[in-house]
């Protein structure tokens, strides 16, 4: 089994030790051929305008769009989540547009009102992860089919559609790997 | 939702050690810009930079016309905060913590406690860790930014010699900071309190060292950086991210440079990418012998 990071920018270098961690080999994707072979696509944080900009001018979005209708299930952290949604308010940045959300960039504020606090996973059970809320998105409204696996102050922040995984936190900076272990059973 | 989850998600945090860290690590493989107004960030957002650096002058302009440099106005810092989605930074004197106490009230999301302004202390930096925000420092060796991450900087970058166009000092920077790194892995334990006195570096980061093999935050690079193989070299020496001041907006076509120097740290390690790009780019900034420098006009040597 081989997980695929996207390493365009961002802290892709923390997933792939969460990948470690979990027994599962991370391969990094900067181009279309690298996403060959892989069981699955991790999209980590970042800035998500650097990501999508990347994306469109080495001609991965387009690549992992079709490797996502072929059903590769992708996990996408933060700036990860923002490209997978298909609405982000008030922006027409490049996106993968895959999942049903609406998102709304930067919505706790600037850096300072970044936070970590703990929030429980429904399908992961106790005790609650340590979500780390990096300038993060909200998730303002989600699809009919899209499962909310957790919540913080009732907005949804980590949601699942198939193999479809979004979270608005970054489970690859604290030494908990309950929430890639997850993903990769989605991969199996 | 049960009362039993709700306990769980009222406990936030803010200005967590690993929150400002965070940010720094969001911010890697990617390109910090200098700009100077609400255009130039424009511009730097949709070239795909990670970040802006929101300034009254670029170093290389502060190097000509001389005088104290200072923060810049914070009217020209809002005015590109709202400009771009990107997180803005902002540079405060080194030691002036009322500048950056100011920065912070601002909203910036990130301040450099800069040797491009003139120090405000020659004596001490600003004590980092009281703060929400975090700081990123520059340094010339391992003992000077373990001395800035002991006062609580969230990030490292290589000072090099900023408004040059020229990537010497950087590349001796980094080189320094990464040799002595790999020296550290190799002492063994009864050594590191020696080495932790003559780098005049707090002992447990030296330990932090010897046991992980790196910086325990991001390590940039910074100073003099002008064309895609430049930030390429410094990734290659082991940057995790590079700043471009001058580099950019004093070429001759700063839109193409910007997005070439972003291709550049992305795919800093396939020449054949960089050839493509580094194709036609128009003159870079003109640059300075850093030789032909007195010693007073040296930026690298403020702080300590």
């Amino acid at each position: 089994m081989k997980i695929g990071v996207l390493a365009l920018q961002g802290d892709f270098a923390e997933h792939l030790k969460m990948l470690e961690t979990v027994g599962v080999e991370g391969v990094r994707v900067r181009l279309p051929e690298d996403l060959e072979g892989i069981n699955g696509l991790i999209i980590p944080g970042g800035e998500s305008t650097t990501l999508g900009t990347l994306g469109v001018r080495y001609r991965l979005l387009d690549a992992i769009k079709g490797k996502a209708e072929e059903g590769l299930p992708i996990f996408g952290t933060c700036a990860g989540a923002i490209l997978m949604a298909t609405t982000v308010v008030d922006s027409d940045q490049p996106r993968l547009g895959l999942l049903d959300i609406v998102v709304n960039r930067n919505a706790y504020g600037r850096q300072k009102d970044s936070f970590e606090a703990p929030v429980m996973i429904r399908p992961i059970g106790p005790p609650p992860i340590t979500a780390v809320f990096i300038r993060a998105p909200v998730i303002q409204s989600v699809g009919a089919d899209v499962e909310v696996l957790a919540t913080l102050d009732d907005q949804p922040v980590l949601v699942k559609k198939g193999g479809l995984l979004a979270a608005t936190f970054h489970p690859e900076l604290t030494d908990d790997n309950r929430v890639h272990r997850f993903f990769v059973d989605l991969c199996q | 939702m049960s009362d039993g989850e709700r306990i769980w998600t009222s406990e936030r945090v803010w200005g967590t050690w690993r929150v400002k860290v965070g940010l720094a690590e969001m911010l890697r493989g990617g390109v910090i810009m200098d700009v100077t107004t609400a255009e130039q960030a424009k511009i730097a957002e949709e070239a795909g930079a990670v970040a802006v650096m929101a300034l009254e002058r670029v170093p290389a302009d502060i190097r000509k016309e001389g005088g104290v440099a200072r923060m810049a106005d914070p009217e020209r810092i809002l005015e590109i905060m709202e400009a771009v989605t990107i997180p803005v930074m902002a540079k405060c004197r080194i030691g002036h913590f009322v500048e950056a106490e100011i920065l912070e009230a601002l909203g910036v999301d990130f301040i450099d406690e800069s040797e491009v302004l003139t120090p405000a202390d020659e004596q001490h930096h600003i004590y980092k860790h009281p703060f929400k925000v975090p700081f990123v420092c520059g340094a010339r060796d391992l003992g000077e930014a373990l001395r800035r991450i002991g006062e609580g900087a969230a990030m490292i970058r290589t000072k090099g010699e900023a408004g040059t166009g020229n990537v010497v000092e950087a590349v001796r920077h980094m080189r320094l900071i990464m040799t002595e790194i790999r020296t550290i892995t190799q002492l063994s334990d009864d050594e590191l309190m020696a080495k932790a006195k003559s780098l005049g570096a707090p002992y447990e980061l030296v330990k932090w060292i010897h046991d992980h093999g790196r910086l325990p935050v991001p390590n940039f690079a910074a100073g003099g950086i002008a064309t895609p193989a430049d930030a390429a070299l410094m990734m290659r020496l082991g940057a995790e991210a590079v700043f471009v001041g001058s580099g950019i907006f004093k070429s001759a076509d700063p839109e193409r440079r910007a997005r070439a120097i972003v291709d550049a740290v992305t795919y800093y390690d396939r020449p054949e990418i960089l050839a493509e790009i580094s194709r036609s780019l128009g003159e870079p900034m003109r640059g300075l012998d850093v030789r032909t420098l007195a010693e007073a006009e040296l930026l690298q040597v403020r702080g300590w």
